[in-house]
């Protein structure tokens, strides 16, 4: 039961995943597209957890950890250039 | 003598206790070397940043604040629903809004629990803040009554932080 | 392991999926960018919250032992999440990203832009 449960909640998780994608692709502007791409990092955390639940490991969580802390990094740094952007001009 | 010899060698006993405890869970060992090595970092991290700490208010009354967080878990889970009801539901009924929130808190850390707060509680989203620390701007996914959502505000998560803090 | 904890298990990893789904749904389906921004801070926050509370009672079931890094990381997430929503809501109201025609108060735009209070008869 459980196995079936995770390759559900992947293929929902997949299904996510696209979508944020066709956000990313269509914008329409710079912080749609930040904010998919911060979407999508939070999504793939998510498929990991998963990965490690399915197999079994524990080791999955410190690259989910080490996603979590970069992808929040990086989208504080994509806000700051766009806000440093406007200012200047 | 005991008083002033603390504040020299262990100037935030709260945050170095967090960082101990973060280290072993991060960890997730109790073996005697993290526990000397988390010991080191938790005792040496504070003494290099306890300098460029600016002074906050302190929080009055952490059985309040526990209180605090859970009632706002609490209101995460069940408001979820909502947001999520909203988002299947029909486009053309949302209406949604600015709202400027005038602000009876002060302080730095206060006003960022109360914005964080506002942030993660669905329906409002936290824009900004004036220069002078007395708006908040929040952007409403659908609003039905602006005086009863500020009103809504003021009393369950403002009036709550203003006791935690004393300010 | 006992089937009612496979069973829990199950309905926090179901719960935490549609949530993503629906975080995600949201995301594509809204109308602007400052309505797009409610789903994914909260939607997607929860429903992962709901994925790592299942995988740690799985490890807690399975191993036997306490793995506490998904509690760090759903701290992480809910520490973060709302400083990126709103890092992102002023990065849009500096671009001047057009809000939805009919919301409410968007005379109040200007004012936020330049960290000023509300104009007066606001």
């Amino acid at each position: 039961m459980l196995s079936t449960t995770i390759v559900i909640v992947s293929a929902l998780i997949c299904v996510s995943l696209i979508m944020n994608l066709i956000r990313l692709l269509r914008g329409p502007d710079l912080p749609d597209r930040i904010l998919a791409l911060d979407t999508l990092y939070i999504n793939s955390i998510g498929l990991i957890l998963l990965f490690g639940l399915y197999k079994g490991s524990a080791l999955y969580f410190e690259s989910a950890l080490l996603i979590a802390m970069l992808g929040f990094v990086s989208t504080a740094a994509l806000c700051k250039y766009l806000l440093r952007g406007d200012i200047i001009e | 003598m005991i008083n002033a010899f603390t504040r020299r060698w262990l100037p935030m006993p709260a945050q170095s206790l967090i960082l101990f405890a973060v280290w072993l869970l991060l960890n997730n060992t109790l073996a005697v070397g993290h526990i000397l090595l988390g010991a080191v970092l938790a005792l040496g991290i504070p003494l290099l940043v306890s300098p460029m700490q600016s002074p906050q208010p302190r929080v009055r009354s952490h059985l309040r604040a526990l209180r605090y967080a859970l009632m706002v878990l609490y209101d995460i889970l069940v408001a979820n629903f909502e947001v999520a009801m909203r988002v299947i539901g029909p486009m053309g009924r949302l209406q949604p809004a600015f709202v400027a929130l005038p602000l009876d808190i002060e302080g730095a850390v206060p006003i960022t629990i109360l914005a964080s707060t506002i942030s993660l509680t669905p329906g409002t989203v936290s824009a900004e803040v004036s220069e002078d620390r007395q708006w908040l701007y929040i952007h409403v996914l659908h609003l039905t009554d602006e005086a009863q959502l500020i009103a809504q505000i003021k009393s369950r998560y403002e009036a709550p932080l203003k006791e935690i803090f004393g300010c | 392991m006992p089937p009612v904890i496979e069973l829990i298990i199950c309905a926090f990893l179901l719960l935490g999926g549609i949530f993503v789904l629906l975080g995600s749904f949201g995301l594509l389906r809204l109308p602007d960018f400052f309505t797009r921004l409610h789903a994914p801070t909260k939607a997607t926050t929860l429903g992962l919250a709901g994925l790592l509370i299942g995988s740690m009672i799985y490890f807690f079931a399975v191993e036997q032992r306490l793995v506490v890094h998904e509690l760090l990381i759903t701290l992480f997430l809910l520490i973060t999440a709302p400083v990126s929503a709103h890092m992102l809501a002023k990065a849009a109201l500096h671009q001047k990203v057009r809000a939805l025609k009919r919301t409410q108060g968007q005379a109040l735009c200007n004012a936020v832009r330049k960290r000023q209070p509300p104009p007066a008869d606001n």
